[in-house]
């Protein structure tokens, strides 16, 4: 198993701690529409709606992030536009494609100003937040490892955190199906990290088009507490 | 191109914070349209929930659509003007590139508590609203906002009569509270208390035009007093 470099800890724990200022209050991931849906209503399926979750949107973004930093690493950016492009089409609904250019410029923005670097320039107007990832990972020195395994952490944990506003949870129940995850988000970390340096079209590609569908309902929808 | 600061572009950044109900928007539409032949004005609004308050004031037409967006916060407002401001830095920098030059950038804080005030990361200045109606002792318990916002709005002054608030006893007050800081009694039926708010926008714009304005913070938290009913002990602490 990869394991994160001695040296390296601490800067994995800034990047995938919930409160990086980087906007990450925002979204619920997809749960606000499980749950306004009635897909996820308890805590199993809260569970199998992270457990599904990571598998899929989690493993992709985590694909992207490791392959991000590994070319950050090398200083070598030219595949980055081949990268967008190969997430774009990974992302069905065109609202779940902005909601990870959305995050991905608040992630600039806020790495812009705590652990500036010249890449952050280099990755067009709206970069996806994967990619972000992944070269934030690279300044701070962190491998592909530790880039999947950050936006992994960041964007369960945030979908986590939103239960507590849309279900009636036991808060404590909620972290406990996130501490039976975490040799979860290892191994496909890992998974992520092996297919880092291959061409970007054999990153990984797991769907759940009823998030797709979801995500496009929630836009629509006038009662909302989360922006997706 | 990145999201980073154009300087060339800087609007004067101005915040508008309060609880809820108590005029923020209509603060906003007020100052929009008596100021809008004057100066070159975008809105950000940010809710709780959804986009009303953006809805709002495009439906009352005091400026062009596109000249107000929204920021959904996901029921944190508290924390989008605060702790974490990127997505209203980036909403306002979009403003202000989008349509440069403006001079102005509004900003709307979702309706929260007395404790919530802008980071002078974001606002180079903020008005801070109350209402007559939310209770005349409101300005007395103080708070960051109330006690440290560039200018402190009493709203809503014509309804005193009718929810037995003393008007002149709260500003007195809030005045109290502010040690001397600027308060502004203000009823949208009442045209000049209007004008003079629109007075300080113009100052305070002026003042910032010209490089003399220095952003300061009202303080996350200020000390208050609890008094307690069985002896007459006063103490000041902070929360975090």
């Amino acid at each position: 198993m990869a394991s994160i470099g001695a040296g390296q800890q601490a800067a994995l724990l800034l990047l995938a701690d919930g409160r990086l200022p980087a906007g990450g209050y925002a979204p619920s991931g997809g749960l606000e529409p499980a749950v306004t849906a009635g897909r996820v209503s308890d805590m199993a399926g809260l569970e199998a709606f992270l457990v599904g979750r990571a598998e899929t949107a989690g493993l992709v973004a985590a694909g992207f992030a490791a392959a991000a930093c590994v070319r950050a690493a090398r200083g070598d950016l030219s595949q980055i536009p081949e990268l967008e492009a190969e997430l774009d089409a990974r992302i069905p609904s065109p609202e779940l494609r902005k909601v990870s250019r959305d995050l991905g410029r608040q992630l600039r923005r806020a790495m812009t100003g705590i652990y500036p670097h010249e890449h952050y320039a280099e990755l067009g107007r709206a970069p996806h937040q994967p990619v972000v990832m992944g070269v934030a990972a690279a300044a701070l020195g962190l491998d592909a490892h530790g880039a999947a395994l950050a936006i992994l952490h960041e964007n369960n944990s945030g979908a986590a955190a939103a239960a507590a506003k849309v279900m009636r949870v036991d808060p404590f129940h909620v972290h406990a199906i996130l501490a039976r995850m975490t040799a979860q988000l290892d191994r496909l970390a890992g998974v992520a990290a092996a297919a880092a340096d291959g061409a970007p079209c054999d990153l990984p590609c797991h769907g759940a088009p009823l998030a797709d569908i979801a995500a496009e309902h929630h836009r629509r929808s006038d009662v909302r507490l989360f922006a997706s | 191109m990145s999201d980073e600061k154009n300087v060339n572009s800087r609007a004067l950044r101005l915040g508008v914070a309060g609880p809820v109900g108590t005029g923020k928007s209509s603060v906003i539409a007020a100052i929009c349209r008596r100021m809008r032949d004057e100066f070159q004005i975008g809105v950000i609004t940010n809710d709780i929930y959804t986009d009303e308050d953006a809805r709002f004031l495009k439906s009352v037409g005091v400026l062009p659509e596109e000249r107000i967006r929204a920021v959904e916060t996901g029921s944190c407002p508290h924390t989008a003007i605060r702790d974490d401001v990127t997505m209203n830095l980036i909403a306002v920098e979009d403003m202000e590139r989008d349509f440069a030059p403006l001079d102005i950038v509004l900003v709307e804080s979702g309706g929260d508590n007395l404790t919530a005030t802008f980071s002078p990361a974001l606002v180079d200045a903020q008005l801070f609203v109350l209402d007559v109606a939310g209770g005349g002792d409101v300005a007395r318990k103080g708070g960051p906002g109330i006690s440290g916002a560039d200018l402190l709005v009493i709203n809503k002054i014509d309804l005193g009569e009718h929810v037995d608030v003393d008007v002149d006893r709260m500003v007195a007050d809030a005045e109290k509270a502010r040690d001397g800081g600027p308060v502004l009694p203000l009823s949208r039926k009442r045209p000049e208390t209007v004008e003079k708010l629109c007075d300080w926008v113009r100052g305070m714009h002026h003042t910032y035009a010209a490089g003399g304005h220095t952003p300061k913070d009202p303080g996350p938290m200020a000390p208050h007093h609890h008094a307690h009913d069985d002896h007459d002990h006063s103490h000041s602490h902070s929360h975090d």
